[in-house]
């Protein structure tokens, strides 16, 4: 590969993503315009007909189905998404105002899985079939197993309600967050503790593993330096998946905690109709999909040397 | 050594299932085969196994705990819910919705993403960019936002749950099956049954297939626990099945108002969907690491 390659590759990634997020709205919006008409959530049986046209026409909601969408996409383009028919402010800053109640959740979650399940993950792969493994590896399957939804309803049933050591929902404070992480962190933390134990158990046993002990160095030099850094490869991979897997379970976790984000807004948007800000919640959210990808990309050569000197 | 795992695929799928391994793999076991049966009873016989209709309405009934719980009786053995419906019918009736969501969600998407990724696979070019693209559009679009928006569009239906489930599992599959069929299409026996004129459909159905049906079946049966969590979690949001059916999420959606007052009315569904999908997932592994050569020494 040449020096030049990175950014080729860059450029090539950048533009399929593009590709996708384009996609990903022309199919929502063209579902959504399958629907019932809009205008049916936001009048009664009173409204008269003319009234019913008028507001079509200040929603943009007139004309073939062909023009509308053109019109759609050129605005978008312009990140102009219309405004919320509910409050008539503009549907990406709807979304945006939401945008930092879900990082902040999502970040703490992904931070949470990791500083969780790689340690649990080390650990199961040096005390391999141990009991302390089978234990590590029960509860990773565990982790995987239990419904989110449910685990936050008996977490908050457990410290919420019966210990009251933390609030029921809403969002303020630190406290406000630790079982919304803990529920939407869990189910990442037991995948990245089954890759990291099986990456673990896999470089241990590798020719460089064995030189580096034969040098003499102590354990604890060859787990930390040397062989964690491969061990760590497949949890990088994938994670790009998992901000995925979070994404989508912010919806079901915002919901259960009340949390004010984006996956709260989106349940609410689609219930009552308000499509643009559906479109902007899912252009933004599929935005941040496919930008996490890229990044998981780019950062290989970070991890991997290998893969930084064969790209120089 | 490939080789030799690739020739002896074909009869690893029976050679494989011997109940091998060590004795605390068949401890785990045997717990998960009693709860994988009893599932499998309740959601083909819940009509016969049930004393209650599971919709009906008993408000006189509301809220009766548990048998072994104060105050509760053996009539209603894990007690009733907020409208003095039965629970344990209400669980039964639910295996029978998860069961349905297993039985028709994993083979549907299982046989459209091994089409997919034997084409994508084996022609490569415009099919396999083409699919790539879909596979990548899947995973920016969360299925829980798709599923919301068709249930607003098309209204909440156990059908419209099942087809969702469909369109967002089968790309897994075809991805699983395409990377496979790269690397065996330039095995030598591949290439010698070209060589002989073979059609491409005797290759890929007698020679390439039958060694990618244990990762299949592998895949297929790790989804077990994952399509049923979906369905529960829709459920759990009132955009799955149909307001009043019994479904596991549904129920837990419902008994979350009451659970200061009431512990059972959510712990009973949830414990269902936690023994069923920690079971699919202990025998998913265990028949990974049963089948697949090449995961068999990892242990």
């Amino acid at each position: 590969m040449g020096p030049q390659s990175i950014s080729t590759i860059l450029v090539s990634r950048l533009l399929q993503g593009i590709l996708v997020v384009f996609v990903v709205i022309s199919v929502v919006f063209l579902v959504s315009r399958l629907a019932r008409n809009p205008v049916e959530y936001l009048t009664t049986d009173e409204t008269t007909e003319e009234e019913k046209e008028l507001l079509k026409e200040q929603l943009g909601l007139t004309g073939p189905i062909g023009i509308q969408y053109v019109k759609f996409l050129w605005d978008a383009v312009q990140l102009d998404l219309g405004n919320s028919f509910i409050s008539a402010r503009p549907a990406l800053s709807e979304v945006s105002s939401r945008a930092s109640k879900t990082l902040q959740l999502g970040a703490s979650a992904l931070i949470f899985s990791l500083v969780l399940g790689v340690p649990l993950g080390i650990i199961a792969a040096l005390y391999r079939a141990t009991p302390t493994d089978w234990v590590a590896r029960f509860l990773a399957v565990l982790g995987q197993a239990i419904p989110n939804f449910w685990l936050g309803l008996i977490l908050i049933f457990f410290f919420a309600v019966q210990l009251d050591l933390m609030p029921t929902g809403g969002s303020g404070g630190v406290e406000h967050l630790v079982l919304p992480t803990i529920t939407l962190g869990l189910l990442a933390s037991a995948i990245s503790m089954r890759l990291t134990r099986s990456g673990m158990i896999d470089v241990m046993g590798t020719d460089f593993v064995r030189t580096a002990r034969a040098k003499g160095l102590r354990e604890s030099t060859v787990i930390w330096r040397h062989a964690l850094r491969h061990a760590l490869l497949p949890v990088a991979t994938i994670l790009g998946i998992q901000v995925g897997y979070m994404i989508a379970g912010t919806v079901i976790v915002e919901q259960v905690f009340a949390w004010p984000g984006i996956g709260r807004l989106m349940l609410h948007t689609i219930l009552v109709g308000d499509f643009p800000v559906m479109i902007a919640g899912i252009l933004v959210i599929s935005t941040s999909i496919v930008v996490a990808n890229i990044l998981v990309d780019l950062s290989y050569p970070i991890i991997d040397p290998r893969i930084r000197a064969g790209a120089r | 050594m490939a080789a030799r795992a690739v020739a002896a695929a074909p009869a690893s799928l029976l050679r494989g299932v011997r109940l091998g391994g060590s004795w605390q793999r068949s401890l785990l076991l045997a717990p998960a085969v009693i709860i994988l049966l009893a599932f499998l009873t309740a959601g083909i016989f819940a009509d016969l196994l049930s004393a209650y209709d599971p919709e009906q309405i008993v408000l006189q009934e509301r809220l009766i705990p548990p048998a072994f719980q104060d105050g509760g009786s053996i009539a209603h053995p894990l007690g009733t819910d907020n409208l003095g419906r039965d629970i344990l019918a209400r669980v039964m009736y639910g295996a029978r919705v998860s069961l349905l969501v297993v039985v028709t969600c994993i083979p549907a998407s299982a046989l459209i993403g091994t089409l997919c990724g034997l084409l994508a696979g084996w022609r490569l070019g415009w099919w396999d960019r083409f699919l790539m693209r879909i596979v990548d559009v899947q995973l920016a679009l969360p299925a829980i936002l798709f599923a919301l928006l068709i249930s607003v569009v098309f209204g909440a239906s156990l059908l419209n749950v099942i087809l969702i489930i469909i369109i967002f599992s089968w790309s897994g599959y075809a991805r699983l099956v395409r990377a496979d069929v790269l690397s065996l299409r330039e095995q030598e026996f591949v290439v010698a049954a070209r060589a002989s004129g073979a059609s491409d459909r005797r290759i890929l159905f007698r020679h390439v297939l039958p060694n990618i049906v244990n990762t299949i079946v592998i895949m297929a049966t790790l989804d077990v626990p994952s399509v049923i969590l979906i369905e529960a979690a829709l459920s759990f949001l009132n955009i799955g099945v149909a307001p009043g059916t019994p479904s596991w999420g549904a129920m837990i959606s419902e008994g979350r108002n009451f659970m200061t007052i009431a512990w059972w009315p959510i712990w009973m569904p949830g414990i269902a969907i936690l023994l069923v999908s920690l079971t699919g997932n202990l025998f998913g592994d265990w028949l990974r690491d049963t089948l697949d050569p090449r995961l068999r020494n990892v242990r």
